[in-house]
């Protein structure tokens, strides 16, 4: 499925809050407000520097959501594009070390 | 803050939500514009914590086309814009403001100082009309043209209209209040100077029929934050917006009020 393992991160310069199954995230270097569905909030609160999106898409969107994992897969990333884009997520094609991800 | 005692000061105290500012000059031109524009809002002889000291200065002293900006620099927030430069020292209480002797430049500075001095209690400017209605504070929130002023020029006579431009809302207590402001829209006219507790926030919509719906607390919080007022974009700025948003909606009912222009839209709101 992933050629390429990446590896997301919550980004410092947000503010987030989950409310109900959503989450919003407001970006502290534009002021971009996004508002993430559940499956969003599920990749948004895997993003631990250390576990990479396609585990993050087999084990914990495809398990709670009917959804296809190619499907899935494909959602997820343009998702992360888009965060990543503003900042708000961090992509690396590393996991991040136990002392960077705490 | 005294200004040298070479001239002769012509301070006015201009009280908005509560907040009294001395604005300190020595321009009797720009005092008059301040006694016009601000009438409802001076309090001759009040004491105030808060100074700004304004420098009026010739026209074409600055880029006229030069869009607003505020940063903060060495612990003050600066303000530029084509028609002022300010700074405003949050830990001091004071600042200063060089402008031509007109209301409108010392109209945004005031809206500015005023966002910075309620984002870290929790308060915040609205785009939206307010008004009291039976002691009660409903504010009517949307973008321009979504009816802001349409709902305050709507308003049967016992309502009380506090702005149909730039709703101020501020924390009291522990109980969020509306009060009265001076910032007009396009009636152009100041609020009344009063207060009350807010009793709803009305996010506007144009509808063939007047009606009222709950709306998700997630999308409620999305929606104040696009209409909240707030000019200096720096991290820890935006974290108390953020914060003062969702905690505003935790407290207020948020609804979305779809409405038909005309006075009967008034029905609802009680």
């Amino acid at each position: 499925m992933a050629a390429t393992e990446i590896y997301l991160t919550q980004s410092n310069d947000t503010a987030a809050r989950t409310i109900g199954d959503d989450t919003l995230i407001m970006s502290t270097l534009d002021s971009t407000i996004f508002m993430l569905n559940s499956v969003g909030t599920t990749i948004w609160n895997s993003a631990d520097g250390a576990t990479p999106l396609s585990r993050i898409v087999h084990e914990r969107v495809c398990e709670e959501f009917e959804v296809t994992e190619e499907q899935a897969f494909a959602d997820a990333r343009e998702f992360v594009d888009k965060l990543a884009s503003h900042g708000v997520l961090l992509v690396s094609d590393n996991p991040a070390t136990p002392k960077e991800a705490q | 803050m005294q200004l040298p005692a070479t001239e002769q000061n012509r301070d006015v105290v201009i009280e908005i939500g509560g907040f009294p500012i001395e604005v300190q000059t020595t321009s009797a031109e720009f005092e008059r514009i301040l006694m016009g524009r601000y009438r409802d809002y001076v309090r001759p002889g009040r004491a105030s914590q808060f100074a700004l000291r304004v420098e009026v200065i010739t026209p074409g002293s600055f880029d006229p086309d030069a869009d607003a900006e505020v940063w903060l620099e060495d612990r003050e927030w600066r303000m530029e814009r084509g028609d002022f430069r300010a700074r405003w020292n949050p830990e001091e209480r004071c600042g200063q403001v060089s402008q031509t002797a007109n209301p409108y430049s010392i109209d945004s500075v005031l809206r500015i100082v005023h966002t910075l001095m309620l984002a870290p209690e929790g308060g915040f400017l609205l785009h939206a009309s307010s008004a009291v209605r039976n002691g009660k504070a409903f504010l009517f929130s949307g973008v321009s043209e979504a009816g802001k002023t349409t709902m305050a020029r709507l308003a049967p006579p016992d309502v009380a209209l506090l702005t149909d431009e730039a709703s101020y809302v501020r924390k009291v207590d522990g109980r969020y209040f509306a009060f009265g402001t001076p910032f007009a829209g396009e009636l152009g006219e100041p609020g009344k100077n009063i207060s009350a507790p807010i009793e709803a926030v009305y996010l506007l919509h144009k509808a063939p029929e007047n009606s009222i719906q709950e709306i998700d607390p997630a999308i409620a919080v999305q929606r104040l934050l696009r209409n909240i007022l707030f000019f200096a974009h720096e991290p820890e700025m935006v974290r108390q917006v953020f914060e003062a948003a969702l905690a505003f909606v935790a407290a207020v009912p948020v609804r979305q009020l779809s409405f038909f222009p005309d006075q009967r839209v008034w029905e609802l709101i009680r």
